[in-house]
């Protein structure tokens, strides 16, 4: 069944078209990579769904419900959960607080006035936050700034903070983007693990090692449209990917 | 234990564990207690530095709340307004008209300052909070110079000009009844609050918007704000609907703002238009940053070191000074009186200015920053000791 269904998106960005009447389909539960090289359109494509940009044409269904239109925070509500390039943290915050906050908003919703009581008197959103901090590794560190973090650990922080909302979609833009090998291989064993939960999960990455380890099945993009979609094993011997990727250089 | 940012492992295992950056309830509350008990008694602890007379400790009072309100928009939610006082004088004016058509009772004049501050924050803070950073700032300087300069020209028939808005005998006051001669003094159900009965009452109102500051800070709604400080993007990526969370600090600090302005009406029933010009916003700003913005005491520290310092510095003339300097040869004191002549008086400015840049350079985190370094070497001291 599919939970993101995308259909005859356009974006221009002047005279650019950034996406070409791209077509997508996400089954519930996949982990969907998204690849191409730079400037193909897939970062553009991703802030397509959640509401940073809005496509000139075309639908993106998200669960049965349209995702055009809406804000960020609404489409979060929904059960979309995104982590960032360069990982998107409270830098002031304790780790605690970091993972507290998406807790509170997945319970209270968009808004909620509650200026009387104190955060620490709410044990179901601590104890869930403290429980998802243990989950990725990152419990010692609990009362931490979250500033403080190497790169690696920010990306376990951000990832933390989408899984205590118990997405139904994981967007991953280059989650080992500027990392070293060793955090790279962490982050790989963490989205393994998670993986086991069933979160739909769409990857954007360079780093081929982690596509193949992780994706069920591939997209690959080239100058704003979909070239190729398949198991990494079809996607390995594709002649128009590796065209793509190598400019024709293999045989 | 304070507000550690990062704990040990030793001190880890000792704590349970709360959420770090905020303290344990019963420290809180030892803390606010200690405060009450600190406000309540200025007058006796302020007489040796020369500042417990009923007009300096109400100013203390009154720009205390100022600050902290201030300090939920800055300090929380990192919103730097330059237009605060806009909000201080509608409280006054509010306060003034009350005791003109009401009654000189305080109860409604302060109920209707905070109402009236709330209100009007509410307009400027839905227009200037779709933008953020510098054209925030500028958004609610403009508005604030704009009522400033309404209520000089074409509002007089409300704020009676360039005279200021005062109490007349002919005012109806149609809760109080039959006026005597002479005006009416300001009074809380029929005790006068003029003097230390009006510090009292200021004081009183400090402590309780000191304890709501408090609440405020440590609650779901005062994380939110702190998290939309440290990363607004991040936030509507969380699923928060970060406008509203904005708009109501702007309004709670626009309340605070009003009960700031209704209090110097009650003891000093009077209403001036200069109360909302931009030099009073600006001041509210240095407050917060030397006290320590993001601190609960910090701001209210601010508010008492500036106008301690304006208090003490502005009060010298040259006759002072020369007097001063009376021990010195001639010409020496002579020299003295000029090097030290810009820097008080009507200069004092000049003092806040140096006392601002070197606090600004050396502690950043103001006041506060200070005296957790402080603590921190006790501390580490005493643990040498121990161990």
């Amino acid at each position: 069944m599919a939970i993101l269904d995308v259909r005859d998106v356009c974006k221009d960005f002047g005279g650019l078209r950034a996406l070409n009447r791209v077509n997508l389909t996400i089954r519930e539960g996949a982990v969907h990579a998204i690849i191409g090289p730079n400037g193909a359109g897939k970062s553009t494509l991703l802030n397509c769904f959640v509401g940073r940009l809005t496509p000139d044409t075309g639908t993106v269904t998200f669960n049965g419900k349209s995702l055009l239109g809406i804000r960020p925070h609404e489409i979060n509500q929904a059960g979309v959960a995104r982590v960032f390039q360069t990982p998107e943290i409270f830098a002031d915050l304790s780790l605690v607080e970091n993972v507290t906050i998406p807790a509170l908003a997945k319970r209270d919703g968009g808004f909620r006035m509650d200026l009387w009581s104190r955060v620490d008197t709410h044990a179901d959103v601590r104890d869930h936050a403290e429980a998802v901090l243990e989950d990725v590794g990152l419990a010692d560190k609990r009362h931490a700034h979250a500033g403080s973090l190497s790169r690696g650990d920010k990306r376990r922080l951000e990832l933390a903070m989408c899984l205590v909302q118990d997405p139904k979609l994981l967007l991953l833009d280059e989650p080992t983007a500027g990392m070293s090998r060793a955090d790279t291989n962490a982050t790989i064993d963490l989205l393994q693990r998670i993986g086991e939960r069933g979160i739909t999960k769409i990857v954007i990455e360079h780093d081929m090692t982690v596509v193949f380890t992780l994706a069920h099945t591939i997209s690959v993009m080239a100058q704003g449209t979909m070239i190729a979609e398949g198991t990494p094993e079809e996607i390995k011997s594709n002649p128009k990917v590796q065209e793509a990727y190598l400019g024709g250089a293999h045989p | 234990m304070s507000t550690a940012t990062i704990g040990s492992p030793s001190d880890r295992s000792a704590r349970s564990p709360t959420i770090a950056g905020s303290a344990s309830n019963r420290a809180d509350h030892v803390k606010f207690l200690i405060f009450a008990a600190a406000v309540l008694t200025m007058p006796i602890w302020l007489s040796p530095v020369g500042a417990a007379y009923p007009d300096l400790v109400q100013k203390f009072a009154i720009y205390g709340i100022f600050a902290i309100g201030f300090n939920i928009l800055f300090g929380l939610t990192g919103y730097l307004s330059f237009g605060h006082a806009a909000f201080l004088g509608v409280g006054s004016y509010a306060a003034v008209w009350s005791f003109k058509l009401l009654t000189m009772n305080i109860v409604p004049a302060m109920l209707f300052g905070v109402l009236a501050g709330g209100v009007f924050a509410l307009l400027i803070g839905y227009v200037s909070l779709r933008r953020s950073g510098i054209y925030f700032s500028i958004l609610t300087l403009a508005f604030a110079q704009m009522s400033y300069n309404l209520a000089y020209s074409v509002l007089t028939p409300i704020t009676n000009g360039e005279t200021g808005l005062q109490l007349a005998h002919g005012d109806p006051r149609v809760l109080d009844g039959p006026a005597g001669a002479g005006l009416p003094s300001t009074n809380l159900f029929g005790v006068e609050t003029v003097g230390y009965s009006g510090f009292y009452v200021c004081a009183v109102a400090l402590i309780l918007a000191y304890y709501l500051a408090l609440r405020i800070t440590r609650s779901p709604f005062g994380m939110t704000l702190r998290a939309i400080k440290s990363n607004q993007n991040r936030m509507n990526y969380t699923g928060f609907n970060t406008r509203p969370y904005t708009l109501a600090a702007f309004v709670i600090s626009g309340m605070y703002a009003g009960l700031a302005g209704s209090l110097m009406a009650v003891v000093d029933p009077l209403a001036g238009a200069e109360r909302m010009q931009w030099t009073a916003s600006g001041e509210v700003v240095l407050m917060t940053i030397l006290g320590g913005s993001g601190t609960l005491l910090g701001p209210v520290l601010g508010a008492g070191i500036i106008k301690y310092f304006e208090n003490i510095f502005s009060a010298f003339n040259d006759q002072v000074l020369s007097r001063m300097f009376d021990f010195l040869p001639a010409g020496l004191g002579d020299l003295m009186v000029d090097l030290v002549q810009p820097f008080v008086g009507d200069g004092w400015h000049l003092t806040l200015g140096v006392l601002f840049m070197l606090i600004v350079i050396f502690l950043p985190g103001g006041v506060m920053e200070g005296v957790s370094r402080v603590a921190g070497r006790l501390r580490r001291v005493r643990s040498d000791r121990t161990g």
